[in-house]
């Protein structure tokens, strides 16, 4: 990643502020060349913002961009070897098809410009369209013109503002895997910002997770899944149940935490903060989908973590698996899915069930964070 | 979903819109009526007793009365005798248009783009000239221009204009006076179409490696094609009929062809001056249509 020949994209403490308001704070970021970066969050958290300074259309207020070994924060937006596919599309409405997605190679001075948009447009399933204006097409085919026209000029920096986002599900899948595939061939840097979660997992060699301007955690897909710091991280990548608890020692590589009476063990590794584990309040973080049921009083608990005498509130069956929802004696509903495979008992409304799992898959949090932080609102409803 | 909705919808829209449209037309009639009403009044009548006067036999007097003869020939007549302040009429107005746009686009775009905060204060700015009369407005250039005034004073300073030279009674002073009475029917059709111009589209020719002026070459000018268009029709169409400069900026030399028909009017000659607007008129209309085609309708959006 340091290497120093790659023309990697590095900010540095970059901050934005509109008056005094901090839309982007001390941002640190390293993009490897060639890699395909997903920048996730909340609408307003920052990312478009973030983008526009690397595209060179918002001033920084602080801090520095580099592109290799060139200081590009000060650089001309068109003098940058950066494109960007925006939100909003901003085609050129007086222009066809064809001539939008010429542009920015006759800018450069190319000549035959012909055959180059011919493929490009093939490659967006736009071949037809070349004659028509941006009017005339839909707001999915528009967006595949705005990917066409930056992409056409083989930037070192792709930046993508949503480009998907106005496209149904099933084109929406085909140009993503489609996106995946020209990325990979041409090896351009891809900065992707989405608020699509899925989206961002499925396609993203590394993920961050903006929120409020701040960058709250940035990894692999599975490391930020599997491994959340956070609890925005934690509600805002899938689910997750997080319950209050107290720290009671440690047993070797494993923390004790006691909530109601019953001991949880989470391995130290996967605790995320040892200051709030050394002051005793915690979140114990799990995933729904790593939760079994048993009814009620016959888990033993050997080795895994255990809550008993849960009772089931609510169950809906969504095809692939069940959704439970089991209220604890202190009040708390946790979430349950538990996979269709046939092989698991099926529990009703009313159920005492005990809940268990592997203590690998719990992580523990800082008790100070909000533990709704990043709920979307869909699930708090 | 479609497929669901679809028996539903042409039952009812084959059911509905007989009555619905009887009613509909019948508002549309009515609405339609008090401009109709004055369309007829005040441009049809007038046009056809316009035509109508151009075509009697000029020998007739207000006080003998004109009798209609069907006298073509008036055409002719004028034609060939005010061909000179017919074509200066058209370079003046061409020029002052010219001028205008300018002017105009630099302005308007300033309006439109950088203006910030000051914007409304620009517009009204633009606008602040029409409070006061067109006459006393154009009077003013008389001290502006006069060769006591320190333009010419200045002028004179640093040889531009020579020591007998003037600004006053020039072709140059009635251009100016056009020129200056006409840039806000410029500035603000101009203004309108660079105001609907998404600031975006000059982001996204930045990012696409236009430079600030290729941008404005590329997209903000042929967006803005509607507002040029508009613009100059609005400032040539009447500066091309326009007397009031020539008469109080000018001389014997800079008569246009709305001096003369006005003369005309004044003198009684009312087929002369009737045929010589009709001519104008006419004349207009078919510049107007080369123009608007060669401006390329497709182009504008
Ligand atoms: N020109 C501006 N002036 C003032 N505030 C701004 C400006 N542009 C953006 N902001 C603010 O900065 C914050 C971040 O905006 P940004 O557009 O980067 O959000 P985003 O993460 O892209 O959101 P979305 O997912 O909705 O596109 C927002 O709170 C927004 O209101
Ligand atoms: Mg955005």
């Amino acid at each position: 990643m340091a290497d120093s020949d790659a023309e990697d994209l590095v900010l540095t403490g970059v901050t934005k502020k509109f008056g005094t308001f901090k839309a982007v704070d001390d941002l640190d970021l390293t993009v490897p060349q060639g890699s395909f970066f997903a920048l996730l969050g909340p609408s307003g958290c920052g990312k478009t913002t973030t983008l526009r300074m690397v595209a060179g259309l918002e001033e920084l207020t602080a801090g520095a961009i580099t592109l290799g070994p060139q200081d590009i924060s000060y650089l001309k937006p068109y003098k940058r070897p950066v494109n960007t596919v925006f939100q909003s599309y901003a085609l050129f409405p007086h222009m066809t098809i064809f001539e939008n997605v010429a542009f920015g190679l006759r800018r450069q001075g190319k000549k035959d410009v012909k055959k180059q948009v011919e493929d490009m447009l093939e490659l967006v399933e736009l071949a037809q369209y070349g004659a028509r204006k941006p009017t005339q097409l839909s707001g999915g085919q528009q967006q595949r013109v705005a990917l066409a026209r930056a992409l056409i000029n083989r930037p070192q920096v792709l930046l993508l503002d949503e480009p998907l986002g106005a496209l149904d599900l099933k084109l929406r899948r085909a140009m993503q895997i489609e996106l995946k595939r020209i990325q990979t061939e041409v090896g351009i840097t891809f900065v992707h910002v989405t608020h699509d979660q899925e989206e961002a997992m499925t396609m993203a060699d590394t993920v961050a997770v903006m929120n409020a301007g701040l960058i709250e955690q940035m990894g692999e897909p599975k490391e930020l899944y599997e491994h959340p710091r956070t609890t925005f991280v934690a509600n805002f990548l899938g689910q997750s149940n997080l319950i209050k608890a107290k720290v009671n020692g440690t047993d070797g590589d494993q923390i004790r935490a006691e909530i109601e009476g019953s001991t949880l063990r989470v391995p130290r590794d996967r605790a995320a903060d040892d200051a709030a584990v050394r002051s005793g309040s915690v979140w114990v973080g799990i995933r729904p989908e790593k939760v079994f049921l048993a009814a009620g009083g016959t888990e033993t608990s050997d080795g895994s973590n255990v809550l008993r005498r849960g009772r089931v509130t609510d169950v809906s069956f969504i095809g692939v698996s069940t959704q439970y929802l089991v209220r604890m004696p202190w009040g708390q509903e946790l979430m349950v899915f538990e996979q269709n495979t046939g092989a698991r008992e099926d529990f009703r409304v009313g159920d005492e069930v005990d809940l268990h799992w592997l203590p690998d898959h719990t992580f523990l949090l800082d008790a100070d964070q909000d533990a709704t932080a990043g709920v979307e609102r869909e699930d708090l409803g | 979903m479609s497929t669901a909705a679809a028996p539903v919808g042409p039952a009812e829209a084959v059911a509905a819109p007989a009555p619905e449209e009887r009613k509909r037309g019948w508002t549309g009639y009515l609405l339609l009526a008090p401009a109709m009403l004055w369309l007829l009044v005040f441009f049809i009548i007038p046009m056809v007793s316009l035509v109508s006067t151009s075509l009697y036999d000029p020998s007739g007097s207000l006080e003998t009365g004109y009798s209609m003869t069907g006298h073509i020939a008036n055409y002719v007549d004028t034609l060939s005798e005010y061909s000179k302040q017919f074509i200066r009429s058209i370079i003046y107005a061409g020029i002052a248009t010219l001028a205008c746009l300018l002017l105009g686009y630099p302005l308007a775009y300033a309006i439109a783009f950088k203006a910030g905060r000051w914007k409304n204060l620009m517009l009204v700015a633009v606008i602040a000239p029409f409070f006061t009369s067109f006459l006393i407005r154009t009077l003013s250039w008389q001290l502006i221009l006069g060769d006591q005034a320190w333009v010419a004073d200045i002028l004179r300073g640093i040889g531009l204009l020579g020591e007998e030279g003037h600004l006053m009674a020039t072709p140059l002073a009635v251009v100016t006076g056009i020129t200056y009475n006409f840039l806000p029917f410029m500035v603000l059709p101009l203004y309108a179409s660079l105001e609907k111009i998404d600031p975006r589209l000059h982001e996204a020719g930045a990012d696409l490696y236009a430079s600030p002026f290729t941008t404005f070459r590329k997209v903000t000018v042929p967006l803005s094609m509607p507002g040029v268009v508009a613009g100059t029709l609005l400032t040539f169409i009447p500066a091309a009929g326009d007397y009031i400069n020539a008469q109080l900026l000018g001389n014997p030399q800079t008569t246009m062809i709305g001096n003369v028909i006005q003369n005309l009017f004044d003198g009684g000659s009312y087929p002369e001056a009737a045929a010589l607007s009709v001519t104008l008129m006419a004349a207009i209309v078919v510049m107007v249509l080369v123009y608007i085609n060669r401006a390329g309708t497709e182009e504008l959006v």
